[in-house]
């Protein structure tokens, strides 16, 4: 009763500080807000039913289209999980290659992240760098399977693509090219004084909150907490390469931003390993599996925002009959009523975008009007094709730099 | 009838300049960041265009809702016919003191209007917005009051003439710093990052301008380009000189311009009691030391 008197600040269903409706709602007594409520579901797209209709591979697409941003993860979890069920043990390569196309997403995914928190606080300058910084690698993306998103790599038993020996020489070049624009960033967002004065101390997380929510990821990591499914439960090439699991004490804001961009040089030092080793193992990039037997299986993998989990239990049929599915931000938004509490609502915005919440992006063109008579001038395929001759042409410039 | 005059001047005068400048300063930013950036017409094409759409009132607004963007214009109106007949009309008695009065009520109007909005989002940002020019209006009047104690009079047009015959005001170390913390209030008064706090889209989606649509939005646009415009004036001829030389006078102005727009895409946006502290912490320390190194002739 008593927080019906205060102020209810809206952010949500539909908000610039979200890309996708979700609704928070901040109980404020001045600037200060006092209790927050958090409501999801606007946008309910019914996949882990969807998945029962489809079979084992096709459920490698379907969600693969969960996220735009992890859509590399979740296939990473999900065929981890077949895997387990059908008792598959995949070849050195594919391994080495599902590292790479991981890692690279992890990449991408941080610099839209540093980027993305720039903007939240009215610091565009950082929000169009970043975003900048990470088009070459979306860039090394298009030029090894052929989109720059929704990667269509992962295959059960195995990789669906190998990566050619021409492309390695040049994803190291744009590696090398990143590295001194990531430190750049990097040392920017730490030397920055206005920025550690918004940042620092700001939303802290203790160890025993991330406990007690089961935070993961890079949330967790940043309060210290030394959870990373990589190396507690290695899978792909996780165990074959040296990389460290990056932390910080603090647990605000500003310790999240460190744990992000220096994750980033990690997984560039786990790439080139990775890269090294294709060169010398050219062994097959897949095992067929015919059949699913009946059983349980899981699959986790650290997506950037954390452990995504998948479960699967076959019947022996040529589909799952289920399918469960568990992503990162699902633990970590509830971590909001530890972090917000007494905090200004200029912090919260930040807070709430600190944790890294998933957004999905992922709707796309299939027809294409032309604006006088309506008459349709391309379809889907039309489009598809448009878009492989522009790949084409992408992998031309890049292999001639 | 002769300051009607040159209220339809300077609406004529700083219109034109506002729209430049609101364009430069789009320009400028979209290089720093890497993006191309809209041609020089954009703002007046936003603005055309923001002048037919459809005003929508929402039902909990009072009848300020309407009335606050046009005392808004009228204010940097008036404000700029002031500076611009203390520039360009000599022996005219135009006073300081009333300019920053005048200068306040762009800042009064839009709380006006986040308040005659009724809309929560909008409370809040009314309550920053009253804070931040409690915060910034003591730097900015210490600030201006620099010269006045160089020069003994607070008639405006005096205090622009004088500086051809003793050297601008920058010149010199108080009239630097004192500058320096014009500069700096005057972001606050434009709500420009760092000091967006009763914007701020991220936070409270445009805080106490969210109801406005149409005609009433466009005003509030236009106002703010023209307050920069008339602002930005200001600082080159009440610190800088303005008045020796008109292709220097260009100069100074798009360097002043340059300056805010490098500030504004260099920081992050400050939370409001940090800004407060800011404006009277440290801006406040600088133009109190400013008077007396002025008063030391310095």
């Amino acid at each position: 009763m008593e927080k019906k008197k205060k102020v209810v600040v809206p952010i949500g269903p539909y908000h610039p500080l979200l890309e996708e409706p979700e609704y928070f709602a901040l109980y404020c007594d001045g600037e200060m807000v006092v209790d927050v409520e958090w409501e999801a579901g606007y946008n309910h797209r019914g996949i882990e039913k969807l998945c029962e209709s489809k079979s084992w591979d096709q459920v490698t697409f379907l969600v693969e289209r969960i996220c735009g941003i992890c859509s590399t993860s979740h296939p990473i979890a999900y065929v981890n999980a077949v895997e387990d069920l059908a008792k598959v043990e995949i070849p050195e390569r594919a391994r080495y290659i599902r590292s790479i196309i991981g890692e690279l997403e992890r990449i991408h995914s941080h610099l839209l992240w540093v980027g993305l928190a720039g903007h939240f606080l009215g610091y565009n300058t950082v929000f169009m760098w970043a975003w900048k910084y990470r088009e070459p690698v979306l860039d090394i993306f298009e030029l090894v399977t052929g989109n720059r998103q929704s990667y269509a790599m992962m295959k059960i038993g195995g990789v669906r693509r190998d990566v050619r020996d021409e492309d390695i020489p040049v994803i190291r070049k744009v590696l090398d090219e990143l590295k001194p624009k990531l430190e750049m960033l990097t040392q920017a967002v730490l030397d920055d004084p206005v920025l550690a004065a918004r940042l620092k101390g700001v939303g802290v997380l203790t160890a025993q909150d991330v406990k007690d929510y089961g935070a993961v990821g890079p949330t967790a990591r940043a309060s210290g907490v030394k959870i990373d499914v990589r190396k507690d439960s290695p899978c792909a090439a996780y165990d074959l390469v040296a990389w460290q699991v990056i932390t910080c004490q603090e647990g605000d804001v500003f310790a999240k931003a460190v744990v992000r961009l220096l994750e980033c040089f990690e997984s560039i030092k786990i790439i080139e390993q990775c890269l090294d080793n294709l060169g010398k193992n050219k062994g097959p990039i897949e095992v067929e599996v015919r059949e699913i037997p009946p059983g349980e299986g899981i699959g986790h993998y650290e997506a950037p925002r954390g452990e995504v989990f998948h479960y699967v239990r076959s019947d022996g049929t040529n589909r799952p009959v289920r399918h469960k599915i568990r992503a990162p931000s699902f633990v970590n938004i509830p971590t909001f009523r530890a972090s917000c509490l007494g905090q200004t609502i200029s912090d919260v915005a930040i807070i709430l975008a600190g944790v890294d919440p998933c957004y999905c992006c992922t709707e796309r063109m299939l027809t294409v009007y032309q604006a006088d008579n309506r008459r349709k001038i391309m379809d889907g395929r039309e489009v598809i094709r448009l878009c492989q001759e522009k790949t084409e042409k992408l992998r031309e410039k890049m292999r001639k730099r | 009838m002769i300051f009607l005059l040159w209220l339809l001047v300077s609406l004529v005068v700083f219109f034109g300049l506002g729209i430049i400048t609101g364009w430069l300063e789009r320009k400028l930013t979209a290089r720093l960041q890497w993006r191309v950036g809209p041609p020089w017409w954009q703002n007046l094409a936003d603005f055309v265009k923001l002048l037919g759409k459809e005003v929508v009132v929402p039902e909990t607004a009072t009848s300020f809702f309407s009335l606050a963007p046009v005392i808004g214009l009228a204010a940097v109106t008036t404000a700029g016919a002031m500076i611009l007949l203390a520039a360009f009309q000599p022996g005219s008695s135009v006073d300081l003191i009333v300019l920053i009065y005048i200068l306040v009520l762009p800042s009064l109007s839009l709380i006006l209007a986040g308040a005659s909005s009724g809309n929560p989002l909008a409370s809040v940002g009314v309550a920053r917005e009253l804070k931040l020019m409690l915060g910034y209006e003591l730097p900015f009047i210490l600030a201006l009051l620099v010269p006045v104690v160089k020069a003994g009079t607070t008639n405006l047009g005096v205090l622009f003439r004088l500086q051809l015959a003793q050297g601008m005001t920058v010149g010199s170390i108080s009239g630097l710093l004192a500058f320096g913390v014009a500069l700096l209030t005057i972001q606050g008064k434009i709500g420009g990052v760092p000091f967006d706090v009763s914007e701020a889209e991220t936070e409270i989606a445009s805080g106490l301008l969210i109801e406005y649509s149409g005609l009433l939005l466009g005003i509030f646009k236009l106002t703010r380009w023209m307050l920069t415009a008339v602002a930005v004036f200001f600082l080159v001829f009440y610190f800088w000189a303005g008045l020796s030389r008109v292709p220097s006078a260009i100069g100074k102005y798009l360097l002043i311009v340059i300056l805010l727009v490098l500030i504004k895409n260099t920081n992050p946006r400050l939370r409001i009691d940090q800004a407060m502290k800011f404006f009277w912490g440290w801006l406040t320390g600088i133009s109190v030391t400013a008077i007396l190194f002025a008063y030391l002739g310095w």
